[in-house]
């Protein structure tokens, strides 16, 4: 199956029935596919005026206590991130899609990861923060998506799952599992009519600087939590491993071949693979500092995630970045001799 | 309504339309079932003050966050309050397209030809060598353009169902802007499609006029560039 296909139908199976989208290349095939699949199934797909729109149906939506998702690709998200506060403000559950293309500004159409500080630092404005899925399969995007729901509930918070231009294109073959059915939950704080009960508000204005740093502080307990339970990374370590290659995505994927092939030559590499970006697996790096002799992290950016991995190893070892940007893909060779040259003493 | 102290300026007619919207509710016994959105602006605490519940918009964005309430509820009736600046404004895009979907939603546009909550600024609405902030000579078409009708302009697309203009400078027309929100109310229940009235109100605080003064200021000085009545209203709401 299409990556952005089965980003829809996964969504589907999670009981969404609600989509509102805005064209942009490349994930025009996740609006698409939502605009025949969600009728049979007795949804509703729209197609806004715009991105702005679209996000702001979105908080209805939610407000309305539907599951709910919206798509888009970096210069829409950015159009959206006035919404993405507001929802994250509101305390409204959402899955947000972005199949990250290069910019900044209209940039190309062609894969990227520069979207890393956008989804992970804010984007928006104010104290927020989203919950950051970063799928490196078409599988592990059906599986992620399906968590994403249900994290968005647990916690009332948008979801971002951040896939890329290759991953939203490329064909995998797709199992759904069979999976308890994640209900959507009650959501008693939603405003359907307020029958027989006293009236509910969303809203995200607290004038009072005294209520409003009350409800910043609430917001801040509850990403605590999120940082606490809800962690996700893949360690590719065969137990001896001196040097650790950082990556998520499909950048990931490029790694793990240079990993078997740094081996090959004789360096002891490993992998380390955030799932969440955020909250970023600060404590697994950490770990690993313990006997890494170094750290390459590859990115489709000019450096973003890199930063969240010195916080992490915080001195402790070096930390070699390497990029490539505006839609170019890392090769392996050049991993490799980036690699070589760590172990080699360079920092 | 609920029973709590308004936080509007003195002489404000936003207690007013309230006050309609509110009866309408009760009139057509939906307060259980309706679902308000309030604006950026003046209106933001429009929830503080409907007994029914709320969703507070980014500005502008209300007509598409009362879509998506309505389109996850469409047994529900939803309406939005919105002041020029909001809807005619940085909204501009949402209420046109809102009505060009004909969402069947409600829309309560207030128009007093000025930004109110940022203290008095130019809005789309503000008339020809009015005297705002940002116009301190009055507005001049050839610099600050020319203000937009959003009833007519709005009563162009097939999706709106009804649109009326009306005003609150007198009792006789605030008899009629009940009818028309009344109206608006009922086409939406009837699922005909989009409805909007626009009610010419006063901002006695921003024009630097007494009420009474303002209120004839609506009558003499509004009404010819925003004319009152009804600009499209289906046969089945008579």
């Amino acid at each position: 199956m299409k990556g952005n296909e089965a980003v829809g139908e996964a969504a589907v199976r999670a009981g969404c029935r609600y989509f509102f989208g805005y064209p942009i290349t490349p994930q025009n095939e996740i609006p698409e596919y939502m605009s025949r699949r969600l009728p049979a199934v007795g949804g509703v797909f729209l197609q806004a005026e715009s991105e702005v729109a679209a996000i702001n149906m979105v908080y209805g939506a939610a407000g309305a206590g539907a599951r709910v998702m919206t798509s888009s690709s970096g210069p829409g998200i950015s159009l959206k991130s006035e919404g993405i506060s507001y929802i994250a403000a509101a305390e409204l559950p959402c899955v947000i899609v972005n199949m990250v293309r290069g910019g900044p500004g209209l940039g190309s159409i062609q894969p990227a990861q520069s979207d890393y500080f956008q989804a992970t630092k804010g984007g928006g404005h104010g104290d927020y923060r989203l919950v950051v899925l970063a799928p490196a399969s078409v599988q592990e995007m059906v599986d992620l998506v399906m968590d994403a729901f249900d994290v968005a509930d647990e916690y009332r918070n948008p979801v971002m799952i951040m896939g890329d231009g290759i991953l939203g294109q490329m064909m995998e073959p797709v199992e759904f599992k069979e999976r308890p059915f994640s209900a959507p939950r009650e959501k008693p704080w939603a405003t359907t009519g307020a029958n027989g009960r006293a009236a509910n508000l969303i809203n995200s204005l607290y004038i009072d600087p005294e209520v409003l740093e009350k409800h910043n502080l609430h917001l801040a307990e509850k990403y605590r939590t999120i940082s606490g339970k809800e962690v996700r990374y893949e360690v590719v370590d065969p137990g001896d491993s001196e040097y650790f290659l950082v990556a998520y995505g499909t950048t990931s994927r490029i790694c793990r071949s240079v990993m078997q092939k740094a081996r090959e030559t004789g360096i002891r590499a490993g992998l380390i693979r955030p799932i969440t970006l955020w909250p970023f697996p600060y404590k697994a790096l950490e770990e690993a500092t313990r006997r890494a002799k170094g750290f390459l992290t590859v990115e489709m950016s000019c450096g973003q995630m890199v930063e969240d991995v010195r916080l992490a190893v915080c001195g402790r070892a070096p930390v070699r970045f390497y990029g490539r940007t505006g839609g170019m893909i890392p090769q392996p060779q050049a991993i490799l001799e980036q690699l070589v040259s760590l172990v080699e003493g360079g920092v | 309504m609920k029973d709590v102290v308004m936080h509007y300026c003195p002489g404000c007619t936003h207690g007013i339309a309230h006050r309609l919207v509110g009866e309408v509710i009760d009139e057509l016994g939906i307060a259980a079932k309706t679902i308000g959105i309030s604006p950026v602006g003046c209106a933001v605490f429009a929830y503080n003050y409907f007994n029914v519940d709320f969703q507070q918009a980014a500005h502008g964005r209300a007509p598409a966050v009362a879509t998506g309430i309505k389109r996850v509820l469409p047994d529900r009736v939803v309406f939005s309050y919105q002041g020029d600046g909001d809807l005619a404004s940085i909204g501009t895009a949402e209420i046109v397209h809102a009505a060009a979907r004909g969402e069947k939603i409600t829309v309560v546009f207030i128009n007093n030809a000025v930004y109110g909550m940022t203290s008095g600024q130019m809005a789309p609405t503000t008339l020809l060598g009015q005297v705002t902030t940002t116009t301190p000579g009055g507005r001049d078409p050839s610099r600050a353009g020319y203000p937009i009708r959003i009833a007519e302009m709005l009563a162009t697309l097939d999706g709106a169902a009804y649109i009326a203009r009306v005003s609150l400078h007198n009792p006789a027309n605030v008899a009629r802007a009940r009818r028309a929100i009344l109206k608006a109310f009922k086409v939406q229940m009837l699922d005909l499609g989009f409805s909007l009235v626009e009610v010419l109100s006063i901002c006695p605080t921003n024009w630097g006029l007494a009420p009474q003064a303002s209120l004839k200021w609506v009558e003499e000085m509004m009404i010819p560039t925003f004319t009152l009545g009804e600009l499209k209203s289906p046969a089945e709401v008579g």
